[in-house]
């Protein structure tokens, strides 16, 4: 192939990644913004959404479609739930510390994970995606100096991959229009503002607190669902996702929702095209470091303005 | 009894009971003991920075593996003697920790935690990434032969022991030393109220960049005394597992106690030890103690000592 087509199923399988990453991230970004805390197990939450995705497709069988779309609806909902509880349980008692919640979230993620080891076992098990239609795609290229569409070998992605990034902006833009538009978007921004002036305005701070930590998480389990027909459910699938949102989240700028969702397109596209020249690891120093040293000398991150 | 005689009394008899030991464990218990002497000399680094300073760093394992890759791949690539080796592994320590000092301290807070845990990350990836010398995950193993420190076999039980008793017992009179001496009386101020410190017209930056740097230079000596002890070193070390394990050790023993890093270390090995022959899971024990910790007891073993029986426990 020539370097074009190339580049273009590059940055294809890049916004694929980006989608993904976009949703894990403001999930993230989310929980960091409205509640000023850092959730270590946010990665856990996002395997834990694959995990159940294979285990409710397999427990409903027919046809893939069928079981998938339950997934969709019902996985978000139960690892919600299921964020609220350890929100409830454990981070309302060490009163929202930032370290001592930093430590409490560590072992939140040892404990997810090593039970999903447990139960699910430490093999990688695919998801079958609901439709998956093969898409060649065209190129240009000039013949006697007119402009000519052809097909190149490869070059081609599946409807399935371009349903996700749809899904994802789709959910993106239900989260814009949730905390602008609605009565509980508001609780959360004021939340967000000034806790104790939301308290005193009859707030219920804790509850709104329980609710976007389910929020954050349930946006990395979507994201896992989706992506899950893609890759496949691992136990140890969390890492990676938790750490790309984090450089997501600090280059867009802590809590900033669209910093975030900017730097998960930049991160996602640039990984998909960067990891086609150099090696993946390197791309993953480099970017780790960028990171470490965007946190030390313009901790508002790239996009943030500096805050008084 | 004065203080000064029960903290004499207290960590000699530890010493004490550690060398007796050593004639009276079997085999099994012996070499576990060993290890967790040099481990807990690792989590004796970690405490002089999060238990004394109250700086929480989550990428101690870069400074462990600095030390052990340092020690380890002076023997491995340059062919070089024991005692050369574990200097090579303290000083790669001291300028790790120099520089990520440098640049983290900038930050405080959370973003201290992130700093730090994204520069072990790139350690780690950067060891997997010049997999060519460091055998990546895989690692290597360094030979018997290169194992003799000054005639001494290091790989015979009983040497392996009394190196690691040397080892832990050097760390805990050091910082025994240094916590009670007026720049660890600094150090606590800076934990208990930064802005008091620095009025008081100490220079916190500098103080907190020698913490670190005592710290990590500790966690290097502990890693390339590991390696040399047990002749293996891999990237395994330098995984975020290895970053929090100190900190579920002091935790666990007692934050900001010169005996809390021992305790903890020593029960967790065994928790850990005893459930990994259950299950294949056993780092969920390692989660269920940090959420408890956090929550029903931050203060940890030695800590509860200090509250309830001896006030001025060290």
């Amino acid at each position: 192939m020539e370097i074009g087509p190339y580049l273009m199923l590059a940055s294809l399988e890049g916004a694929v990644t980006a989608a993904v990453l976009a949703l894990t991230a403001v999930g993230l970004s989310l929980v960091f913004g409205v509640m000023r805390v850092v959730n270590v197990a946010h990665g856990e939450f996002f395997m834990l959404g694959a995990v159940l995705a294979w285990w409710i497709t397999s427990l409903i069988g027919g046809h893939p479609a069928l079981g998938f779309a339950v997934a969709l609806l019902v996985v978000p909902v139960l690892v919600g739930l299921l964020a609220a509880a350890a929100d409830m349980t454990v981070l309302k008692r060490v009163a929202y510390d930032p370290e001592r919640t930093i430590v409490a979230t560590i072992g939140i993620l040892y404990i997810l994970q090593q039970v999903t080891l447990m139960t699910y076992g430490a093999d990688a098990r695919p998801v079958e995606p609901p439709f998956n239609t093969r898409l060649a795609l065209p190129w240009v290229e000039f013949v006697g100096g007119k402009l000519q569409l052809y097909w190149p070998w490869g070059l081609s992605t599946t409807s399935y991959k371009l349903a996700v990034i749809g899904a994802a902006a789709g959910v993106l833009l239900g989260v814009w229009w949730g905390m602008t538009r609605t009565k509980v978007g508001l609780l959360m921004r004021a939340t967000q503002m000034d806790r104790d002036m939301a308290l005193a305005f009859g707030i219920p701070v804790e509850r709104v607190y329980a609710l976007v930590f389910g929020l954050g998480a349930g946006l990395a389990a979507m994201a896992a669902v989706l992506i899950v027909p893609i890759q496949q459910a691992h136990y140890l699938m969390g890492g990676d996702p938790l750490l790309l949102s984090f450089i997501v989240v600090i280059i867009g700028g802590l809590g900033s929702l669209p910093g975030t969702v900017v730097a998960a397109i930049l991160i996602g596209l640039s990984d998909g095209i960067i990891s086609v020249f150099f090696s993946p690891t390197l791309a993953k120093i480099l970017a780790t470091l960028l990171v470490a040293l965007v946190l030390v000398f313009r901790p508002q991150g790239l996009f943030g303005v500096r805050r008084a | 009894m004065s203080d000064r005689a029960k903290t004499v009394l207290l960590h000699g008899g530890l010493l004490a009971l550690l060398f007796a030991l050593q004639f009276m464990l079997p085999a099994y218990h012996h070499g576990n003991l060993a290890r967790v002497m040099v481990l807990a000399s690792y989590a004796i680094g970690f405490n002089v920075l999060f238990g004394y300073t109250g700086l929480l760093s989550l990428g101690h394992a870069m400074f462990f593996a600095a030390g052990m890759y340092g020690m380890g791949l002076a023997v491995q690539v340059f062919d070089a003697a024991p005692a050369l080796a574990l200097v090579a592994g303290a000083g790669a320590g001291l300028v790790v920790s120099g520089v990520v000092g440098m640049l983290a301290l900038r930050t405080a807070g959370v973003a201290f935690m992130i700093v730090t845990l994204m520069f072990a990350q790139a350690g780690y990836l950067t060891i997997l990434y010049f997999g060519s010398y460091t055998r990546g995950d895989e690692g290597f193993v360094i030979q018997q032969a290169q194992r003799i420190l000054w005639g001494i076999d290091l790989s015979d039980p009983t040497n392996r022991y009394f190196a690691a008793f040397a080892l832990f017992a050097s760390c805990l009179l050091i910082t025994l030393w240094l916590v009670r001496a007026p720049f660890g009386k600094v150090l606590i101020a800076i934990r208990e109220n930064e802005e008091r410190a620095m009025m008081l017209g100490y220079d916190v930056f500098a103080h907190k960049l020698a913490a670190v740097i005592v710290s990590g230079t500790i966690a290097a000596m502990a890693g390339a005394v590991y390696g040399l002890l047990f002749g293996y070193v891999g990237a395994s070390f330098a995984s975020v597992q290895y970053s929090i394990f100190p900190l579920l050790w002091v935790l666990l023993g007692g934050a900001g106690t010169i005996l809390g890093p021992f305790i903890g270390t020593l029960f967790m090995f065994y928790l850990i030890d005893l459930s990994s022959g259950i299950t294949t899971a056993y780092m969920l024990v390692a989660g269920v103690a940090l959420v408890a910790l956090t929550l029903f007891a931050p203060q940890g073993l030695a800590g509860a000592v200090r509250k309830r029986i001896w006030r001025g426990l060290p």
